[in-house]
Order: C-alpha cells, then sequence, then structure tokens
C-alpha cells in the first residue's frame, strides 16, 4: 500500500487537537475521470433539457416560446457555472463524478470548506475548460481563425488545462486560487486482528491451530523488523495460497524451522502473532525496531 | 467516555466485556476496549454522512464530537504502541471522515448567505478599490481612444464594431434610424432579451476575471476593447447630435453593467497582481486569498448583471423618456456605490476568513 506514488501524494493534515492525519491526495487521473463523468452528466443533462424544450415548444406552440427560451438560457447558465458549485458546495464537498472515484475537497490549511473557496475554485474553470472549447468552436464555426492562431491559443490554453500536472500537489489553478486540494477519502472497514488471542478459549471458531502449536525461541523473533511484520500482515490478509506457501518457506529458512509446517497459514499466523508480540514490546520499551538489518 | 445514550455502544458494551477484562496482553485489551466506540462512530457518521444531520436525534449529535475525539485519542495510542497497520490505516480513515464532518464543511448556509449581503460583498469590494480605480481608468481610457479613433477616421468603426454587434448602427447610418432604435419599444420577448444579455454579459465578466490569473494582460485587453467599442458608439451617435440620448439609453442599464464589469475586471487584476507580486507571503498563500476576495466580489458582479439585464431587457424597452432614464442610472449608482463603500465600514468583516483585507 505504501508505494512509491502513496508516499509522493500524501500530506500532513493536522487537526485542531494535534494529530496528524495524513490525507493522500488524488491524483490525475483519478482527477480526470471524475472530470469526465461529471462532463458527460452534464452534456446529457443539457441535451435531455434541450429536447424536452422543443418537444414542447412544438406541443404548445408560440406562446410558450419566451418561457423556454428564459428558463433554457437560465439553465445553461446555471448548468454551466453552477453544477460543480451547489455540488462542492453541499454536505459532500464533492461533484457526482468526484463522488464515484471517493475524492473530496478539501481546504488546504485543513480549514472549513467554505463557499467562497468553492466559487474560486470552480469560476476558474472558465479558462481551463470552456476556453479551449470555445477556441476549437470559433475556429470549427465561422473560421474566425486560422490553423496557426487556433494552435497557438490552444496550447496557451491547454497550460492551464495541464496546470495540475505540472505541481507536486496536483492543484488546478482554481486550486490554487482558492486554497484548496483533492483528496482522496477511503472507507475502511475494521479488518479482524490477526494476532488475536483467543484467551477465553476456542473464540474464532474456524482456526484450527492457535498459537500454542508453534513455540519461536527468542532468536527466532529477533529475526525481523516492523517493515517485515507489516508485510507479513499483508500477505495474510490478502490470503494467496501460493504467496503463503512462498513466505511460509522463507520464513521457515530464515528462523531455522526446525518443527513441522503443516500448513503454511496457520504456522505464519501463530508467527506474525508472536512476531507481533515480540516488536510491540520492544515499541512500549521505546525500541522500534525498523527492519530486518536494524540492530 | 461520555454518558450518553448511544445505542451503538451500550450494544458493543456486551461483547467487549467477555473479553477485554482478562486480555493478558495490554494490546489486546486496547482494541477489545475501544473497538466498539469505533463502531459507534463510524455508524453514527454513516447516518449522518447519508441522510442530513437532522437524521441523529440530539442525543446522538452530542455523541459524535465526543466519539469523534475519543477516536482521534485511539490513532495517537494506536500509532505509539500497536504495529498492526490495517488497525491503524482503519483509524486513520475513520478519524478523518470524522474531521471533515465536523471541521471540514461549512455551517449555516443561510447564515452565510445574509452575511454575504450584510458585510462580506461591500467589504470585498472596498478591499479592491485600487485595483477598481485601475480598472475603471482601463475603461475610460478605451473609451476614450474610440471615440477618438472613430472622430478621427469614420472607417474605423467597422473594425472596431463587429457588424452583427452594430446591425446598422454606423457613421453611414441616418440620424433618424439611430434615433429609431434607441427608443425602439417592445417586440414581446423582452424576458427573453433579458436573459440572454445577462447570461451573456454574465459569461464574459467571469471570462475576464478567470483571464486575469494570466498576469493581467488578457483581463486588461478585454477591459480597454469593451471600452473602446463605447467609445466608438458614442462618437458615431455624438456626430448626429444624439450623444444625450445615446447617453440615457446606454445609463439606464450601464450604470449597473459597467460597474460589474469594471469590478470584475478589479477582481481579475486583483489575482493576477497578487500572483505576480506576493509580497510577503508565499505566491501560493497569496494567490489563495486574493482568489477568496475576488470569489465574493464575482458573486456579487453575476448578481449586479442579473438586475442590468433586466434594466436592459425590460427596463430600457418600456421606459423611453430620457430624463427617466437619467433619473434612474443615477439613482442605481448612488444604490450601487452607498452600498459599496459607506454601508458597514465600521465593522470589519467578521468569520472564519477574515482575510478579504488588502494585507
Amino acid at each position: 500500500m505504501a508505494s512509491a506514488a502513496g508516499e509522493r501524494l500524501s500530506r500532513s493534515l493536522v487537526t485542531p487537537e494535534g494529530v496528524d492525519l495524513g490525507v493522500t491526495l488524488a491524483d490525475a487521473g483519478a482527477r480526470a475521470a471524475a472530470f469526465l463523468i461529471d462532463a458527460i452528466i452534464m452534456v446529457v443533462t443539457l441535451v435531455v433539457a434541450t429536447l424536452a424544450g422543443i418537444y414542447l415548444f412544438i406541443r404548445l406552440g408560440e406562446t410558450i416560446a419566451q418561457p423556454l427560451i428564459i428558463a433554457w438560457l437560465l439553465g445553461f447558465f446555471l448548468l454551466r457555472n453552477g453544477y460543480f458549485v451547489l455540488f462542492e458546495a453541499g454536505r459532500r464537498a464533492a461533484s457526482p463524478g468526484k463522488r464515484l472515484l471517493g475524492l473530496r475537497v478539501v481546504a488546504r490549511d485543513g480549514a472549513a470548506l467554505t463557499v467562497d473557496r468553492v466559487v474560486a475554485r470552480n469560476l476558474m474553470r472558465e479558462i481551463e475548460v470552456f476556453l479551449p472549447l470555445t477556441i476549437l468552436a470559433m475556429r470549427q464555426g465561422q473560421g474566425l481563425a486560422d490553423t496557426a492562431t487556433t494552435l497557438f491559443g490552444l496550447a496557451w490554453v491547454l497550460l492551464f488545462t495541464l496546470f495540475p500536472l505540472f505541481n507536486r500537489d496536483r492543484l488546478r489553478v482554481g486550486d490554487l486560487l482558492a486554497g484548496t486540494w483533492v483528496i482522496e477519502l477511503r472507507t475502511r472497514r475494521l479488518a479482524a486482528d490477526l494476532a488475536a488471542v483467543p484467551a477465553g478459549g476456542g473464540e474464532p471458531a474456524g482456526q484450527a491451530q492457535p498459537g500454542e502449536a508453534y513455540v519461536f525461541t527468542q532468536a527466532q523473533l529477533e529475526a525481523y523488523g516492523i517493515r517485515e511484520l507489516q508485510k507479513l500482515e499483508e500477505v495474510l490478509r490478502v490470503n494467496d495460497a501460493a504467496a503463503l506457501a512462498t513466505v511460509a518457506q522463507s520464513i521457515a529458512t530464515r528462523i531455522a524451522w526446525t518443527g513441522p509446517v503443516p500448513e503454511p497459514r496457520p504456522f505464519l499466523v501463530a508467527y506474525y502473532a508472536a512476531l507481533r508480540a515480540h516488536l510491540e514490546k520492544g515499541v512500549l520499551l521505546g525500541r522500534r525496531r525498523a527492519d530486518k538489518h536494524d540492530s | 467516555m461520555s454518558a450518553q445514550a448511544r445505542r451503538g455502544v451500550e450494544a458493543g458494551r456486551g461483547v467487549e466485556a467477555g473479553r477485554g477484562g482478562e486480555g493478558g496482553q495490554s494490546l489486546a485489551s486496547f482494541r477489545a476496549e475501544r473497538e466498539a466506540d469505533w463502531l459507534a462512530f463510524e455508524r453514527l457518521l454513516q447516518r449522518a454522512e447519508r441522510r442530513s444531520p437532522r437524521a441523529l436525534d440530539e442525543a446522538e449529535l452530542l455523541a459524535l464530537p465526543v466519539l469523534y475525539r475519543s477516536t482521534l485519542s485511539s490513532l495517537s495510542l494506536a500509532r505509539a504502541i500497536s504495529l498492526d497497520r490495517a488497525l491503524i490505516a482503519y483509524l486513520e480513515s475513520l478519524s478523518l471522515r470524522g474531521y471533515l464532518y465536523l471541521y471540514g464543511r461549512q455551517r449555516g448556509l443561510f447564515g452565510r448567505i445574509g452575511r454575504f449581503f450584510t458585510a462580506d460583498w461591500p467589504a470585498a469590494v472596498r478591499a479592491l478599490w485600487r485595483e477598481t480605480l485601475a480598472s475603471l481608468a482601463l475603461l475610460l481610457a478605451g473609451t476614450l481612444a474610440g471615440y477618438r479613433l472613430v472622430a478621427a477616421d469614420p472607417t474605423w468603426f467597422a473594425r472596431i464594431v463587429s457588424p452583427q454587434l452594430a446591425a446598422g448602427r454606423g457613421p453611414e447610418a441616418s440620424a433618424e434610424a439611430l434615433c429609431e432604435m434607441l427608443y425602439a419599444g417592445s417586440d414581446g420577448m423582452l424576458g427573453a432579451f433579458s436573459a440572454f444579455l445577462f447570461t451573456h454579459n454574465a459569461q464574459v465578466a467571469i471570462l475576464a476575471f478567470a483571464l486575469g490569473f494570466v498576469l493581467c494582460v488578457p483581463t486588461v485587453l478585454l477591459i480597454l476593447s469593451n471600452g473602446v467599442m463605447l467609445g466608438a458608439f458614442l462618437q458615431v451617435y455624438a456626430a448626429k447630435g444624439l450623444g444625450l440620448e445615446l447617453g440615457g439609453w446606454l445609463a439606464i442599464h450601464g450604470s449597473t453593467e459597467l460597474f460589474a464589469i469594471v469590478l470584475a475586471g478589479a477582481a481579475g487584476l486583483r489575482i493576477g497582481t497578487r500572483v505576480a507580486f506576493p509580497g510577503a507571503l508565499t505566491r501560493v498563500e497569496a494567490a489563495a486569498r486574493a482568489g477568496r476576495v475576488a470569489a465574493v466580489v464575482m458573486v456579487g458582479v453575476v448578481i449586479m448583471l442579473l438586475c442590468a439585464g433586466l434594466l436592459e431587457g425590460i427596463g430600457r424597452q418600456t421606459v423611453t423618456d430620457d430624463a427617466a432614464r437619467y433619473g434612474i442610472a443615477g439613482l442605481l449608482l448612488a444604490l450601487w456605490c452607498g452600498y459599496f463603500y459607506l454601508w458597514g465600514r465600521r465593522s470589519r468583516p467578521r468569520g472564519g476568513e477574515g482575510d478579504s483585507g488588502d494585507g
């Protein structure tokens, strides 16, 4: 999980209580995908509304023309400028596209996301999205611009569109001006404790061999550090048979395990529990053994 | 932990009682003792996020911050003593969700709207006074240039004003034709006309603002070109002795519309200058501050342009008396100026974002 990309995009967010929650910024791909979804929603809404308007006009005739035009113009304006603002000012602080991808807009300084910020961030879409489209439409429409002008305009404007790729924090121009950024919001479930000692006896029913079957010596527990422990945790949680077997084999070799290893998983669970208890005891005494090379 | 009625917590207690007491390890009992709180918090949060906060009853609303703090302290403790990464990740994500729910968003949208009109909008406009003057100067300079250009050589008009916009008005049009256009009555589509004017102008204003980011250059050009067009029209009418009449025709909505355009330009200039010259702040911080003040102004600009659209689309077509047109124009200008520059000067802008000053 702590991949290179994950490290690169993680930032600190210190709460008023003084705890750093550590947020992960959304990467450019997720941002683009979220925008694409929003764009599709906007275009579909526009097309459906327009068709509905045309249908009404055909059915009801001239009398309804003016209200229809007003509604269409205001609706289009609202859709273009208000879609993102309304959703991001809401409780989820995310447009539907962002919500689908598990993203959320937050203030960079950890303060509340105010409406001012949301407005500032989304008005800038005018130069990020609509300006390039306008330039293309101009070219398409009346040939107002020749090819060189169009290319120049596009290159210039794409500079803003691609702005998030040019900075560490993946800030859009709008984010920059609003003091916001977009983070990933993962909802995790509380996973079972792998090292839970069934003290009361036979609590986790399915487990065949609780810790008692395997007893490790002090030397065997000192073979690894925290990094390896957490790798082992990952392997156990993924629970892939081949990986379990490989890992069990290499651990048994390293700690010179002489006893029988009938099944990899119970062995690994037992070793994980013992190793964690051992390392956590060290942590309590102020000794964090980072990895196996750490003495 | 509080004694508030927490259904989830109470339910959790039973499960935990069997385990927590006798856990040989302190670490195992750490989790066992607090797990029920986390799960209760998660459930409450889920309901609060999914539906409105009104879905929670009073006791649950009171329990929410208490559970949040207890989760946060669990996280600190777990980071210090536990090596269970899944557990820490869970607590981090739960704390973040709780944090964003409790602190991450603005409460009281209606209060915010009220404060926008009573304090923030005028304060933001005042904070931009230098940019507003600069923007106004640009508009006037453009107008003067347009006037002089067309006065010197009428062929300039065709180059400045596109044929669709001119719609027959120009140096070669007769005085009668020009005059008729100024007092043309309604053709029954006033509402639609207003809506069109509003959306079009608001979009241009937003563009002018957004382009300010590019070190002001496009904003300056946009304001100048608007001024030049205005000047060109003025010259054409003034040359036919219709300057006063055109003034009334323009001013009835123009006092509001041009004011709004000037403010949009000022907002654009603000962000452009602050990005270029951040002063003592970092560039990013300076941009963020300027952006927030400018955003408040821009919301105001859209409201002003809505008024201007109504005045232009409906007011101008129904009020055809010059004196009345000038009267309305003057009244509105006085109202806007009074509102922006006199209203609530004493009370400093309050609230979380009290940085609308030009620091």
